[in-house]
């Protein structure tokens, strides 16, 4: 695309690759930009609206902010979201990041099993995992009952591991490919122990695949619905399954509240990581 | 090259026994519990005997339940081949957009995939439901029609009356065009961005129009990529729960909404087993069906 760099006057013809200055195509596109953001724009919109009917705009208001940030219970869910999203994130780290190694660096009898079984939770459907995971926990290894906060959360959390450190293995094994395996032979010739070459020598080069698989991994969590619905007790409800029994009883303005919230929190985040990674890529770079 | 674990057997225990446990400890095992219990019956309120018996199997095949399952996987292709047909051409302008209206672009499909799915899905509720943003526009539309026809001097329209948009089957396939399209965006740009662009040049020199052009020579060398957009669509599709539990209507329900029942207010775990491990046959298959094509059309290539 050399012809991209030159600058061109305004009302020329769209050269003949140039697929987005012709108009069927800016019709498509624009009309898939418009079906994916209508829906979450005008929620978010009339989350500040001053009227329980929720369709007509009536004036601008934060007072579902205030009856959403009133609600306990509404909090006590963010909270044990957030607090899963961020035990998962930690434990799918670390996982995955030893199974992208086990699975780049060594051969083993059984590595094709091994590796067939770290794809299937990727694959199995969630309700599957979901079904499984709650007859796990209640016949299995029943998760204790009365655990004062967050050990009560533990089972979520467990269900959320075993399904976000897989997709952060990928992540890294990725990013493993371009690791030249002379530098750790260097590190291992010039004295550096097993554990200093992996902390020293893999971690720094794994370090852009570890944030990509964190953030992936916080997001899986504090996404998903079905795993959860499936797990969760009584006294360990999260955001979504808040929101969905909110659902259930009428549609209050109070839930776009809150979801605004957790959108503004998700994008922020992404957006904090995705920034973190580009710095990071050049710094490398550099 | 690769190290044997013989080499650095205390490396490798270290390394590879945490992933290991916790896959077979907090995945495997929940799963073989269930496909045990698929071979069960229930003796009591909570106690489930493992007779190894077939009857949950051939439960699950009885009419009704199959055609359960048929119209899973026809809501699922269908959403798949919507996807299909708007993901293309916008991941193709994409794919040639100026490198920064790509990143722009890119991350405006993104950003719908990081927001939670329940928020997306609820979203759609408030849009198409009767009192929604879509009836509304239409009523206004029908509103200054009706307006228009008494300038012109004829009868005005009769009231309007809002349309049912939800709970039904085409408000489960828009849910799930909505929610999965960014799955179908993303392979398929990523094929059509490696793409030899010389081949699209050549074909349009010598002749060929745009569409000739993109069905004859952009398919064919996409198509890998349009495989494993297919593979990623329909495969959460199919197991989709959400989506039909909220937007569909009592007709329209799939295959993970029986599953939740059996689990939840029917009680029968055993037969929900089955039925799990039915869907979950059947998303091998799909996986196996297009690991078979794109072998075959890799040997071709070669």
């Amino acid at each position: 695309m050399s012809e991209a760099a030159t600058p061109r006057p305004r009302r020329e013809r769209p050269g003949p690759l140039e697929y987005l200055r012709r108009w069927p195509l800016r019709i498509m596109v624009g009309g898939t930009l418009f079906f994916l953001y209508l829906p979450l724009i005008t929620l978010m919109v009339f989350s500040f609206n001053d009227s329980r009917r929720n369709i007509v705009w009536e004036g601008f208001t934060l007072k579902y902010y205030e009856k959403a940030f009133s609600n306990a219970s509404l909090i006590e869910a963010f909270t044990n979201s957030l607090t899963i999203a961020f035990a998962t994130t930690i434990l799918s780290v670390i996982l995955g990041a030893l199974a992208a190694v086990m699975l780049w660096r060594f051969r083993f009898p059984g590595k094709t099993a091994a590796e067939g079984g770290m794809a299937l939770p990727i694959v199995v459907p969630e309700i599957c995992m979901g079904v499984a995971m709650l007859v796990f926990f209640a016949r299995v290894m029943p998760w204790p009952q009365g655990l004062p906060w967050p050990a009560n959360l533990g089972a979520i959390i467990i269900a959320h591991t075993s399904f976000a450190f897989p997709f952060v293995a990928t992540v890294v094994r990725a990013r493993l490919a371009s690791f030249n395996r002379e530098l750790e032979e260097a590190a291992k010739d010039l004295g550096a122990s097993e554990w200093r070459t992996f902390w020293d020598v893999l971690v720094p080069h794994m370090q852009p695949g570890l944030i990509a698989g964190a953030l992936l991994a916080f997001t899986l969590s504090l996404d998903d619905f079905v795993i959860t619905f499936f797990t969760a007790g009584p006294d360990t409800v999260t955001f979504p399954v808040k929101v969905y029994s909110m659902l259930r009883f009428s549609i209050s303005p109070e839930v776009n509240a809150a979801s605004t919230i957790l959108i503004v929190v998700t994008v922020a985040l992404t957006a904090i990581g995705l920034h973190l990674q580009n710095r990071n890529a050049q710094k490398t770079k550099a | 090259m690769e190290q044997s674990w013989r080499r650095a057997k205390a490396a490798f225990a270290a390394i590879a026994l945490p992933p290991l446990t916790w896959l077979l400890l907090f995945f495997l095992i929940p799963l073989a519990v269930i496909w045990a219990y698929s071979f069960g019956e229930n003796t009591g309120p909570v106690t489930i005997d493992l007779t190894g018996t077939f009857a949950n199997y051939l439960r699950a095949i009885e009419p009704i339940y199959l055609e359960i399952f048929w119209k899973s996987i026809l809501i699922a292709g269908l959403t798949t081949m919507l996807c299909l047909v708007i993901g293309f051409p916008v991941a193709l302008a994409i794919a040639f957009a100026s490198p920064r209206t790509k990143t722009w672009l890119l991350m405006l499909i993104m950003l719908p995939f990081w927001t939670n799915l329940l928020i997306r899905t609820f979203a759609l509720v408030a849009v198409l439901r009767e009192n929604g943003y879509v009836n509304f526009a239409l009523e206004w539309l029908w509103n200054n029609a009706s307006w228009a026809m008494t300038l012109a001097g004829f009868q005005p329209l009769g009231e309007f009356e809002p349309l049912k948009l939800l709970y039904n089957n085409a408000a489960v396939v828009v849910g799930l065009v909505y929610v999965h399209l960014p799955f179908m965006v993303l392979p398929l740009y990523s094929a059509l961005d490696r793409m030899d662009r010389s081949l699209m040049e050549a074909s349009l020199d010598l002749g060929a129009g745009h569409l000739r052009t993109i069905l004859l020579v952009v398919v064919p060398l996409a198509a890998p990529g349009i495989a494993s957009g297919v593979l990623i669509t329909f495969i959460p599709a199919l197991g989709a729960y959400l989506t039909p539990d909220l937007l569909g209507g009592t007709d329209s329900q799939m295959i993970a909404n029986v599953i939740e029942r059996q689990f939840k207010r029917a009680n029968d775990w055993p037969f929900g087993a089955a039925l799990s491990f039915l869907l979950m046959y059947l998303t091998f298959i799909a996986i196996a069906i297009q690991t078979t094509l794109q072998r075959r059309a890799d040997r071709r290539g070669a």
